[in-house]
């Protein structure tokens, strides 16, 4: 459920061009004092005329659009079998993904033919995984991956593990195989480009949810269903990053390779491909991460996995069972983040230190091929070695601890947790919700376009107009406005946590070291383990929801705030302490300020990450937008309401990218 | 170089017959691993499976006969219900063992695109209605008749329910009139969506142990209630027809009569397996108590099934005869 995962670099371009001047205090005043006058008189006029023209609309009620889609869907139900556009393209479509997907389970997950076991059982694919790793990245990385693969078999997980390696191997590849070359195009063309954004952000801000229910209805339950699903979601990293890397190869390369009379094609294939062949592999590792977080969804339409044991521990609240799963999950994305890192650096250090070694190697490559060859064969062919041994008894102690800490603090914590609930729901999120939902649309609608007007420019006041018209349009006004005071105020605590971890971890190098592993964990743990903890602890509530978002929404911000704060000049740092500043001076008077750039870019990514669990948040109690898609998903006369919901989370998600986007620019200007 | 290479390759290979040589027993040596294969005349048996634990065990007791007793080859499917019955015209799934009364669902797919059929009862009665947890009904045994709600209402206030007392609903897949109730009963409550069953049984267990005051939607039969017997509060009687118009709905849930709905085409496919569904049929207390193996003692659906049938031999051959 991650969005726009490349903006981090483009901020970092910013960033390079020119050092931050120092801020123009005249016009920022002027600013925030605008902004200011623009809330009073919201104010007045919300005092004036509560609850009228707040279009409202009841759990179970309709509109003619939400009608309309749900004659749609019901038409192409009905017709599939006799219509040609099925019989000949979606069919076609299913069958190649479909065959692909049970080819590679019949690899190394499930039974295969007249076998009782898959071709390659877990020493083949323990052996294959340390030797690819080794071979494109580094013999650290090897071991890692060796340990990581064995762990989830200890976990008694291994069958389910090969599950949602091969969904995931399956989705990456055909994912690759559009968003390379639609990236390589999307860098050489501007228009290309322009025309491909509104589309990636599509893919990436609407819930999957919505998709879920039309996927199944077009290419079936199963495998290719859920690879498809997974696509959708996976793709548009590895494109963005791929344009973006083939943009930024300096243009004074590109010239003299023109001037030295290369055809385009040799430009392309010379020069361009090669300078960014390291982004384009960062590409492919956030497609992978993108994929790996649509496990635990998949799932819902019957994607066999990890994600398929998460869901069903759900539904008896069995929490460490699932917690079990998400650890496999997550050592998952921690051994395929790690290897394909590594492999970005490779093509650079192998440059770096070729020579003799580049000879013994080749050697050492043929050697472990035999190897992993040796180890294939006696996993194909006996038991011991296709099968993990043991009754995966790791599993069964994780699963207990994990339920000895959560009954702990769901007995000792939950009145300091519930005191803090209500103080943040009645102090925060009840006005600021009766003000969004209480007033006129019309006056809602004025002041967000009055806000991005003086924040971001007459141009995200034109974008802010456009999606306030078609949020009232979607018939999900209300709903809508009561998501977004709950977004809000979660962003408002993720920036918190932001500032305070951020700062810690970019003056420290080795509280970073110590709190990284955590927050990648947070970002890949699914959602759907920490839901039954967090509502013993919160209840069925709004702020349940918010929590569960700054679990995920947190950790891109603290990452991007410590960035930001390390890339302060030290010379600067050391100037100010000369002066006299104490630690809590220098932060305030001068690491914060300089990297206001990357406070807003956390903002923006806080804000994306929190809608992306808009959906999740409407299974604890969150209701509005989230619990109008998954009853979409659920009940047939919802559907097109569910989608209308999506479509409204979609377009909030846009009007905030680039309200906090064209504020970033004007801000590092 | 040439001679490290071929060293280590003997080094292999040397390493390769020793591990081969003290190999043991090789894939597909023993006979047991065989069982998958011998289909017999069952064949293939989709059977979908609803997210929530009565429909689980329903389904481990469907699958554990056919499987071993007329020796099918069942894939499960874990769907939600929409999508499950979207199957039926697909031929992804052949059938659904628990359905709740979606008319909705039964007018689409069995009336209009006549891919299902109906397959006859499960024997399960199914009640819905508003529970609380036991202590409550305890501690104001009045509380279970409708007419006194109102008197607790700011009791069951919440930081969700805008200062009226909370109802507490579950799932959105859920059948309910609960909003039409509160406003024709004139109730001072705000219906909240937990969104969940997970939160909804979350809030009970919480409301049980910390004495807190819950009410809700809640259904029988389920698991959860052989952990905490929530307490049934009972609305105006249900009469045939009193829930006709859903705006005016001021009656309570009536009784639903479980049933089971398959494929048309596996209805006529003379597969042994739909002989067993349409046979299959036992009481909640017989579901309750899978469920709870599964749930509550965390056995796997297999486990609990075979525990279940070998201790009621008698209904299951009813079944299969």
């Amino acid at each position: 459920m991650t969005v726009a995962m490349e903006k981090p670099e483009t901020s970092g371009e910013a960033r390079q061009s020119a050092p931050p001047p120092p801020p123009a205090p005249v016009r920022r005043i002027s600013r925030s004092m605008v902004v200011g006058a623009i809330l009073v008189v919201w104010l007045v006029l919300f005092a004036l005329l509560r609850g009228k023209q707040t279009l409202a609309l009841a759990a179970a009620d309709l509109t003619d659009l939400h009608r309309w889609l749900n004659d749609v869907n019901d038409s192409i139900g009905a017709n599939r079998n006799s219509n040609p556009l099925f019989l000949y393209f979606f069919n076609e479509i299913r069958l190649v993904i479909d065959n692909l997907v049970t080819f590679v389970q019949d690899l190394i997950s499930q039974p295969s033919g007249d076998r009782p076991l898959p071709q390659i059982g877990w020493l083949g694919v323990v052996g294959l995984v340390g030797y690819v790793s080794w071979a494109v990245a580094n013999w650290r990385v090897a071991l890692l991956a060796v340990a990581g693969f064995t762990f989830l078999g200890l976990q008694g997980l291994w069958q389910e593990s090969m599950d949602t390696l091969a969904l995931t191997l399956s989705a990456v590849l055909v994912a690759l195989l559009f968003a390379l070359p639609l990236g390589v195009w999307a860098g050489l063309s501007d228009r290309a480009n322009r025309i491909a954004t509104p589309f990636l952000d599509f893919m990436q801000t609407m819930p999957t949810f919505v998709y879920l229910a039309p996927l199944t209805l077009f290419f079936l339950i199963g495998g290719a269903s859920a690879t498809i699903a997974t696509v959708i979601y996976a793709a548009p990293p590895a494109l963005r990053i791929t344009a973006h890397a083939i943009r930024s190869v300096p243009a004074t390369t590109v010239e003299a390779a023109d001037s030295m009379g290369a055809t385009r094609r040799q430009s392309l294939l010379k020069v361009l491909l090669p300078m960014s062949k390291r982004t384009v592999v960062m590409g492919v590792n956030q497609t992978i991460m993108a994929a790996l977080a649509m496990v635990t969804i998949a799932a819902l339409i019957d994607a066999p996995g990890l994600g398929k044991t998460v869901v069903q521990a759900l539904q008896s609240l069995d929490v460490g069972t699932a917690f079990n799963a998400g650890l496999a999950i997550v050592v998952m994305a921690i051994v395929l983040d790690r290897v394909t890192t590594a492999a970005s650096g490779r093509a650079e250090a192998a440059r770096r230190n070729a020579g003799p070694l580049l000879k013994w190697r080749r050697h050492l490559l043929v050697a472990g091929g035999a190897v992993a060859a040796v180890l294939v064969y006696l996993s194909h062919t006996y038991v011991w070695a296709a099968e993990f041994p043991g009754e995966g008894s790791t599993g069964s102690n994780i699963a207990k601890a994990a339920d000895n800490v959560t009954t702990w603090a769901q007995d000792n914590l939950s009145g300091l947790t519930n005191g803090f609930r209500d103080v943040i729901t009645n102090g925060l999120l009840n006005p600021f919700q009766t003000l969004l939902t209480d007033s006129p649309w019309w006056l809602v609608g004025a002041a967000l376009i009055g806000i991005a007007v003086v924040l971001g420019g007459p141009r995200a006041g034109i974008t802010t107009a456009v999606c306030v018209g078609l949020l009232v349009a979607t018939g999900v006004w209300s709903d809508g406005m009561t998501t977004l005071a709950s977004t809000v105020v979660a962003t408002v605590l993720v920036m918190l946590l932001g500032v305070v971890f951020g700062v810690w971890m970019g003056r420290s190098a080795l509280v970073d070291r110590l709190v990284r592993p955590t927050l990648d964990a947070a970002q890949v743990m699914p959602p759907f383990v920490y839901l039954v903890p967090f509502l013993a602890l919160f209840g069925a509530t709004r702020f349940t929801a918010i929590v569960a978002a700054i679990v995920y929404a947190a950790p891109v911000a603290i990452k991007i705030i410590a960035d930001g704060v390390r890339t302060v000049p030290a010379t600067t740092v050391e100037a100010a302490t000369s002066t006299g500043c104490n630690t809590w001076q220098i932060i305030t008077k001068v690491q914060l300020p300089m990297a206001r750039s990357a406070l807003t870019l956390a903002t923006n990514q806080g804000l994306i990450y929190v809608l992306a669990m808009v959906v999740v948040g409407g299974l604890v109690g969150a209701g509005a937008l989230g619990y109008d898609v998954v009853a979409g998903f659920s009940q047939g006369q919802l559907y097109g309401k569910g989608l209308a919901a999506g479509l409204a989370i979609v377009l909030l998600g846009v009007m905030f990218d680039r309200i906090t986007q064209a504020a970033a620019r004007r801000t590092s200007d | 170089m040439a001679r490290h290479w071929r060293a280590g390759a003997a080094g292999l290979a040397v390493l390769g017959l020793t591990l081969t040589a003290c190999g043991g027993a090789k894939v597909g040596d023993s006979s047991e691993a065989g069982g998958s294969g011998s289909s017999g005349k069952c064949g293939t048996f989709n059977l979908a499976v609803n997210p929530w634990v009565g429909y689980e065990a329903d389904a481990a007791v469907v699958a554990y006969v056919a499987e071993n007793d007329l020796k099918c080859k069942v894939t499960k499917k874990d769907l939600k219900e929409e999508i499950a019955w979207q199957g039926f015209g697909t031929g992804e799934v052949d059938t659904v063992l628990e359905n709740w009364g979606h008319d909705d669902l039964k007018k689409k797919y069995i009336t209009q695109q006549k891919t299902a059929v109906e397959a006859g009862s499960t024997g399960n009665k199914g009640i819905i209605g508003w529970y609380v947890p036991p202590w409550l009904a305890k501690a104001h045994p009045d509380i279970t008749n409708w007419k006194n709600l109102n008197k607790y209402a700011a009791n069951f206030k919440t930081s969700e329910s805008g200062g009226k007392g909370q109802l507490l609903d579950g799932d959105p897949s859920y059948v309910t009139n609960d909003e039409a109730l509160v406003k024709n009963l004139k109730l001072d409550f705000k219906v909240v969506y937990a969104g969940s069953e997970t939160a909804l049984i979350q809030a009970y267990r919480d409301a049980e142990k910390n004495k807190k005051w819950v009410i809700g939607y809640f259904y029988e039969p389920q698991w959860f209630l052989s952990e905490v017997p929530l307490v049934k509060v009972d609305l105006p009687a249900y009469k045939t027809g009193c829930d006709a118009d859903p705006a005016k709905v001021a009656c309570d849930y009536p009784v639903y009569d479980l049933d089971k709905i398959v494929s048309a085409k596996f209805a006529k496919s003379g597969s042994p397996a739909y002989d067993l569904v349409k046979k299959f049929n036992w009481t909640n207390d017989d579901q309750n108590t899978v469920a709870k193996y599964i749930a509550v003692d965390k056995m796997t659906p297999e486990a609990a099934a075979k525990k279940w049938v070998d201790a009621n031999r008698a209904k299951v051959d009813a079944w299969i005869k």
